[in-house]
């Protein structure tokens, strides 16, 4: 975890790379958020924990520019607005994002998959014309290396295992270079030893210097992970801290983990 | 993989394209140059019926690129045919001049048995070969172009989208059946005499532009090959499987849609001119909505998302089609086309080529991957 502050930052009060403050989202009279703030340092890795409901993927929904706040401030990277972007031009700001339900596209190959999602210039004239690089070809490489997915990669996305597709997104993540993630439940349907590798993934992840958000319901995984826990209940923080002082919180312990 | 070179890894493009260039040469030598006693020869009726099925085969591919990799459903993809026949039409109504039955040197005959004293302003230029073709592709395109930008702009996507295709082509039948637009009203335009200078009913005009269908065909492969072999190809295929998924990767999905669309639908403008010389006549039951789902039929029977099978099925179901209306099936022949529907979609989900192709696959990686298998090493799970 890192607090350095960019010596080129003007004044630097808030030298968090996300800044949500007072964020409402209402479906129908419901509140899904409810005056949510949460800041996200450079370089740091957050689990988000909750009961259904709590507003977690709601909160994804929001800082990747799928649903749209009623009110509240919503800030990635020194003070651009998300509320006022769409999903493509928020990707291309560098947020990234896994889905709950592991979404890669079935029919390509693992490797096309990973190629599509490099880093790049996504304008349809650009993408007509444009040829794999050198560069690009040596970070294909690397990522279904990290992956674990080398020699699957001339196979169809839609033949791997569910931890394979799982892993290929996450593989898609790493190749769009964000400097911030979203995972939702990345463990959900994994094995203990495919648990275990990706928690192993997160951490190299985050320590490359990129910001993870990982909401997660797998207590183990997110001890595993030992990084600075968010609750949220009803849409907004119910406690934050260390994954032992949230665990021991009594509000925690009654919405949430159960007695 | 992307960087390969456009027909390198196409087999089925290869002969595709050996065919249709093919037919270009022997279907018109076999019509102009074998006498019509030889059992070889093919009869001038034979060879409008044959160019008009190229056109039909290029109108399936222009919808199969949409469709079968990009999953838009367009079910007005004849408006785009209709619209480039129209513009044909047009210049075919100029190249008229005094021959028609009122002598008029500048306005068609309906124009003037409406009493219009003077020629529309949106037919100015029509008289130029070069403006008119020209407009075969602008129209179309220009309106792919704006109602592909508004409707995926607005993410209308999937049974909507459809739908409101289905309107467009539906609205625009009822506007060309008015008199008052000026396209000649229920009655079209027909009673060609020239194109470029060659009267159309004339043999060697008839040959000359069942080989530019043919060779228009060809060109249509090459250019959605060449789409859909690029990275951008991946990409459409990619919102068709997962919409969200690729936005989510930072591409602009509406640029992509509006982009095919608006390719696809100048495909299927110039399928449209070409039908029109062809056939002789262009009236506003071209834009019928049954046509449209017509097509969208062809596609399905040939495999959709194979684009040489989108041709093949505009074929084979055109051949049908005119083997069946004439005769004693003749009043069952959309019973038959609708069964043809029901069956395909039941027992070839993946039409006649896309079945082919998974035939092939298992036959071939079978004896692959039999010898390949014991060096893969098993992910540990």
């Amino acid at each position: 975890m890192t607090t350095l502050v960019p010596t080129d930052a003007p004044a630097p009060l808030t030298p968090s790379l996300l800044y949500l403050d007072g964020v409402t989202v209402s479906f129908d009279g419901f509140r899904a958020l409810n005056e949510l703030s949460l800041q996200i340092a450079p370089g740091e890795m957050r689990a988000i924990i909750g009961p259904n409901g709590a507003g977690k993927t709601t909160m994804m929904d929001v800082i990747t520019g799928k649903t749209r706040p009623d009110t509240g401030e919503v800030l990635f990277d020194r003070g651009v607005d998300l509320t006022r972007l769409d999903e493509a031009a928020i990707a291309n700001l560098g947020i990234g994002r896994k889905f709950q339900k592991p979404t890669v596209f079935e029919s390509h190959t693992v490797e096309d998959n990973i190629l599509l999602a490099l880093k790049g210039d996504r304008r349809a004239r650009h993408v007509l014309m444009a040829r794999t690089s050198a560069e690009e070809a040596r970070r294909l490489e690397e990522i279904l290396e990290i992956a674990g997915l080398s020699a699957q990669r001339e196979r169809l996305a839609g033949l791997l295992s569910h931890g394979q597709k799982q892993w290929l997104e996450i593989g898609m993540l790493l190749a769009q270079d964000p400097k911030l993630l979203l995972v939702d439940e990345p463990v959900a349907g994994m094995t203990d030893a495919e648990t275990e590798a990706t928690a192993a993934l997160l951490k190299r992840i985050s320590a490359a210097d990129h910001s993870v958000v990982v909401v997660e319901h797998d207590m183990a995984f997110v001890r595993a992970l030992g990084v600075k826990v968010t609750c949220l209940h009803e849409g907004s923080v119910l406690a934050e801290g260390a994954i032992d002082t949230v665990s021991e919180n009594p509000r925690v312990i009654e919405v949430y983990l159960g007695r | 993989m992307i960087t390969r070179a456009l027909l390198t890894d196409d087999r089925t493009g290869k002969w595709f394209l050996a065919i249709v260039l093919g037919l270009a040469v022997v279907v018109p030598l076999l019509h102009l140059a074998v006498p019509p006693s030889s059992p070889f020869h093919i009869s001038t009726a034979t060879l409008a019926l044959l160019g008009k099925y190229l056109c039909f085969a290029l109108l399936a591919l222009s919808l199969d690129l949409v469709w079968g990799y990009c999953g838009i459903l367009s079910l007005g993809h004849g408006a785009f045919f209709a619209l480039g026949g129209y513009a044909m039409g047009m210049y075919l109504m100029r190249q008229i001049g005094t021959r028609g039955v009122y002598a008029h040197p500048v306005l068609p005959d309906f124009m003037v048995f409406l009493n219009w004293k003077e020629l529309p302003w949106y037919w100015y230029g029509f008289e130029n070969a070069w403006f008119a073709f020209l407009m075969v592709m602008a129209v179309p395109g220009l309106l792919a172009f704006v109602f592909g930008w508004f409707a995926f702009r607005s993410r209308v996507t999937g049974v909507y989208l459809s739908i409101i295709t289905q309107a467009l082509t539906y609205a625009l039948m009822l506007a060309f059946f008015r008199n008052d637009m000026g396209f000649g009203g229920n009655n079209g335009l027909t009673d060609f005499k020239d194109i470029l200078g060659f009267p159309v009913q004339a043999n060697a005009t008839r040959a000359a532009l069942f080989a530019a269908s043919a060779v228009a065909l060809a060109l249509g492969y090459l250019v959605a090959r060449a789409i859909v072999a690029s990275r951008l190809g991946k990409v459409l295929v990619s919102i068709r499987d997962a919409e969200s998924r690729t936005r989510f990767l930072g591409y602009r999905v509406e640029h992509y849609k509006t982009f095919v669309f608006t390719v696809s639908a100048i495909m299927a403008g110039i399928a449209g001119a070409l039908y029109v010389p062809q056939v002789g006549i262009i009236n506003p039951s071209e834009f019928t909505p049954a046509n449209s789902i017509e097509v969208v039929i062809w596609v399905a029977v040939g495999g959709r998302g194979t684009l040489a099978g989108a041709a093949l099925g505009a074929v084979l179901v055109n051949f049908a089609k005119t083997t069946f209306t004439t005769g004693f099936l003749a009043p069952y022949w959309l019973f038959m086309l609708g069964a043809l529907f029901v069956l395909v979609t039941i027992w070839l989900p993946k039409g006649i080529l896309g079945t082919l192709y998974d035939f092939w696959a298992r036959r071939r990686p079978a004896e692959k991957s039999a010898a390949k298998s014991e060096t893969v090493p098993q992910p540990a799970e």
